[in-house]
């Protein structure tokens, strides 16, 4: 019943929609869920793209980066996907070891990461620094993870296993302190009130009190100022650098139109997309000086050390990272 | 005669025609994610730890929400108080809470900022804590108590008035009544509701692990996550995926064993009396059951509603057209339920049916939605593009999810009617239709509305497999929240989960007082 019922509708819809954009080419994006959604980057990138380009730009969202690259990896050659759009520097050395990627031939000039960029594969589009949110009114903000550790703090984070954040916290650590990421773990146990599946639940802790702090990002403040000019939130500064995290696109091996696909990787890094990032995607954009910034940007916090890895050492670091994780919560 | 092979009908092939194309739907994918994996891959140590926290957490949620619904049912059964309808729809909200908004409303009672605390610190009383085992089974508790207690009310109300009579004027002692008709009853529908909410906890994953408090409250569930979107080990995904289907298989065979159908003769439907024996002591205990899990179930509802209600007329119009999308797609796959439910329940109830039918109806719970989602996008992948295909896809699996609660409806129902009615139907020579008709669906109106309903809300707040394929402008209620959470419009995302509260509410108020009208006629 199930295939009789699919063949049908699809050979209905596939009908209806061949006819309706005969005309024009088709690229389309897959990219994670609230790039997509109606408050965040996609609809305006949509409309600015599809001014330049004399196509139809389609957008597939599926839950976050990692279900980006699991969805990708699914459909292997046959995908639809021309432009990958939202994974990360975690996951990047992945995606290119299944055989996905084509490299983009772009030399992007005037990247504002405060680290240099040479992926043959990908191109940012925006970054930003973990960190972990607090109120404003809050007294004694830990100025690093062992002040973390020692104090009364409690925290929300989120599971590295099903989310992408919980996952650059594992590398922030393990980036920061090596050999010593078992101790910090153990350490900061009993500060962890809990673990959430992503980040939407470990924010809405947070914010109905559930704990001191939540690992979000530097600029999760500019959204409370700027969308609901509210100043009462913060994000701590911690003295052994933050982790960055770096998101980028890429052209598929299997896009129909890698002409087409290789010009919105240029579109990606030219002002029209990068001045839309800020206040729907709340990162910073990749490509964009700082004074160019919306205002109340300015007020977030500047972490002295941008930590990362490169992406082939990420993908190395992480099983180890997990296990190590894993050991010290769990006890 | 009464050994007598009852005539296989129509309806009974329809009925195992059916439960082929169901067990088909549920096990394709899982071979279509084992073919995509061309083998499997070993269980790692932390799975199997994932496996043990699973069916402890699975086990002690069932019996708590079990042992707790007694009380409760038994005390709907016999008292009649103005508002009791209300409290019984109102009561089975949390049930079809989609898991973020029922934890935060928890949370907002029992958390570390929420009132009891609140309430403890103002009296100085320090705080509790609910992070760890036990706030998961009182999350489970807190989502499956009203199932539990439907399914036991269900089969209160199924004893005719006319043996509650009877015991009346045999001036039964209220522990007359226990041995006569509360432990019959609940011999019979207890292991089949512990059954089924021991199988709902075994996939859970947000609930277990926001509040579970950390990796340590691993689910099966979460371990399949890990390996389909962490490691991309699908041959891992699909063997976890086989793990729980064993589960399943294992669980529904012991309780198999303990379930005895009671048949409690036939009466001529009227409404049930007070019961005998009816002591002030009972109508206190029955008062304070009624109380205490009000409060339980309610508090939290009320401090989501009191979070949202302000944002819902603000609420963009992307999130009313979810909401209509969801309506419709609750009402489409609330028929495929029912459809599918009514011939499966038919057959398992009737003479002619083998032992182990009633599992197929179960495997839907038990089966991973992300294993499901993943093998259904194999499935039609090389035949078409699955985004477009979303909704109907949707639209099924949580027809297919719903359809255990059906069939937990349905089957002694159909049994009862069989078992009251078939013999009269019997020597008046009625078959087919004119037997389904007169002798047997007046008797399934209320589990049918009840079942019904279960499945219209279930569908609403169901969040599983629309994740995995959904595309632009085809959001359903509960993913637009999501988003609006993810894109940190928390007011927004608090106003759309009233709302969805609400429609789920509402439809499944709806269904189950249609169940309830026809059960008049």
């Amino acid at each position: 019943m199930t295939l009789t019922n699919t063949t049908i509708i699809a050979a209905g819809l596939t009908l209806v929609t061949g006819a309706a954009f005969a005309q024009e080419p088709v690229l389309t994006v897959y990219t994670y869920d609230s790039f997509a959604s109606d408050w965040g980057p996609g609809p305006g990138v949509e409309v600015a793209f599809e001014e330049i380009c004399n196509c139809d730009l389609q957008f597939t969202a599926t839950g976050d980066g990692a279900a980006l690259l699991a969805r990708l990896r699914l459909e292997g050659e046959r995908s639809d996907a021309d432009v990958v759009l939202g994974l990360d520097t975690n996951l990047t050395a992945a995606a290119v070891e299944a055989g996905l990627m084509a490299e983009h031939g772009i030399t992007a000039e005037g990247l504002t990461l405060p680290v240099a960029w040479d992926d043959p594969h990908f191109l940012p589009f925006d970054w930003g620094y973990f960190a972990f949110v607090h109120r404003a009114s809050m007294e004694n903000v830990p100025g690093s993870f062992e002040a973390l550790a020692a104090s009364e703090t409690s925290v929300v984070i989120q599971d590295p296993r099903s989310s992408t954040p919980g996952l650059g916290l594992l590398m922030w650590v393990q980036n920061a302190y090596g050999d010593d990421a078992p101790a910090i773990w153990e350490a900061l146990a009993d500060n962890v009130v809990t673990v959430t599946p992503g980040w939407s639940e470990a924010y809405g802790l947070f914010l109905d009190g559930e704990a001191d702090m939540v690992l979000s990002y530097t600029t999760s403040p500019a959204y409370h100022l700027i969308a609901e000019e509210d100043d009462s939130y913060a994000s701590a500064t911690f003295s052994e650098g933050h982790y960055m995290q770096i998101e980028v696109g890429g052209v598929l091996q299997t896009a129909d139109n890698p002409e087409l696909a290789q010009q919105f990787l240029d579109f990606m890094v030219s002002p029209a997309f990068q001045a839309i990032i800020p206040e729907t995607n709340w990162m910073y954009p990749a490509a964009m000086p700082a004074e160019s910034l919306p205002d109340g940007f300015e007020t977030l916090a500047q972490p002295e050390t941008a930590l990362i890895y490169p992406a082939a050492e990420a993908a190395a670091v992480r099983d180890e990272a997990l296990a190590t994780w894993q050991n010290a919560l769990s006890q | 005669m009464a050994k007598r092979a009852q005539p296989v009908t129509l309806i009974q092939t329809i009925g195992g025609v059916f439960t082929l194309l169901v067990a088909l739907a549920i096990l394709a994918p899982l071979g279509a994610v084992i073919f995509r994996a061309e083998g499997f891959t070993d269980l790692r140590a932390a799975d199997w730890a994932a496996v043990r926290f699973t069916l402890l957490q699975a086990a002690l949620s069932a019996f708590v929400s079990c042992i707790a619904a007694i009380p409760v049912a038994r005390a709907l059964a016999r008292r009649k108080f103005y508002g009791r309808g209300v409290y019984i729809s109102l009561m089975g909200a949390p049930f079809i809470l989609p898991v973020i908004v029922a934890v935060m409303g928890l949370l907002a009672i029992f958390g570390r900022a929420g009132w009891l605390n609140a309430a403890l610190e103002g009296i100085g009383a320090g705080t509790i804590e609910i992070y760890g085992m036990v706030g998961v089974v009182m999350a489970h508790v807190f989502l499956n108590l009203p199932l539990a207690t439907r399914l036991l009310l269900q089969a209160w109300l199924a004893v005719p008035a006319e043996r509650i009579r009877l015991a009346h004027s045999l001036n039964f002692t209220a522990q007359d009544m226990r041995r006569h008709f509360g432990w019959p009853l609940l011999r019979a529908t207890l292991p089949g509701a512990a059954l089924v909410i021991f199988l709902i906890c075994t996939t859970s994953f947000a609930v277990a692990l926001i509040l579970g408090g950390g990796p340590a409250a691993t689910t099966i569930e979460l371990a399949i996550y890990q390996a389909f979107q962490f490691d991309f080990d699908l041959g891992r995904a699909a063997l976890l995926g086989m793990v729980q289907v064993a589960i399943c298989v294992g669980a529904g065979l012991i309780v198999w064993r303990f379930a005895n159908a009671t048949e409690f003769g036939g009466g001529l439907d009227r409404p049930a009396l007070s019961w005998p024996g009816d002591r002030p002591l009972s109508r206190g205990i029955d008062g304070a059951a009624l109380i205490l899990a009000g409060a339980f179930l309610l508090l939290p509802l009320a401090a989501v509603a009191g979070q949202g209600i302000g944002a819902v007329t603000g609420l963009p119009i992307s999130t009313w057209e979810a909401a209509l999308r969801s309506v419709l797609l609750a009402l489409a796959s609330t028929t495929l339920a029912v459809t599918l439910a009514l011939p499966i329940a038919l057959l398992i109830a009737g003479k002619a049916a083998r032992a182990g039918l009633e599992g197929v109806g179960l495997l839907s719970i038990a089966v991973s939605p992300l294993v499901i989602g993943t093998g259904l996008f194999l499935i039609v992948f090389p035949i078409a593009n699955p985004v477009t295909l979303s909704l109907p896809i949707t639209g099924l699996v949580n027809a297919l999810v719903a359809l255990p609660f059906l069939l937990r409806a349905l089957i002694p129902a159909a049994r009862q009617a069989e078992a009251t009615q078939g013999r009269l139907a019997d020597a008046l020579g009625m078959r087919g239709m004119a037997r389904l008709r007169h002798a047997i669906l007046p008797r399934l109106g209320r589990p049918l509305g009840f079942g019904a309903g279960l499945a219209a809300a279930f569908s609403m707040g169901d969040l599983g497999v629309i994740a995995l394929f959904s595309a632009q402008g085809q959001e359903t209620l509960p993913l637009e929240m999501y988003r609006l959470f993810g894109s940190y419009r928390t007011n927004d995302a608090q106003g759309a989960a009233v709302l969805l509260m609400a429609l789920s509410l509402g439809m499944f108020w709806l269904f189950d007082q249609g169940g309830r009208a026809n059960a008049a006629s």
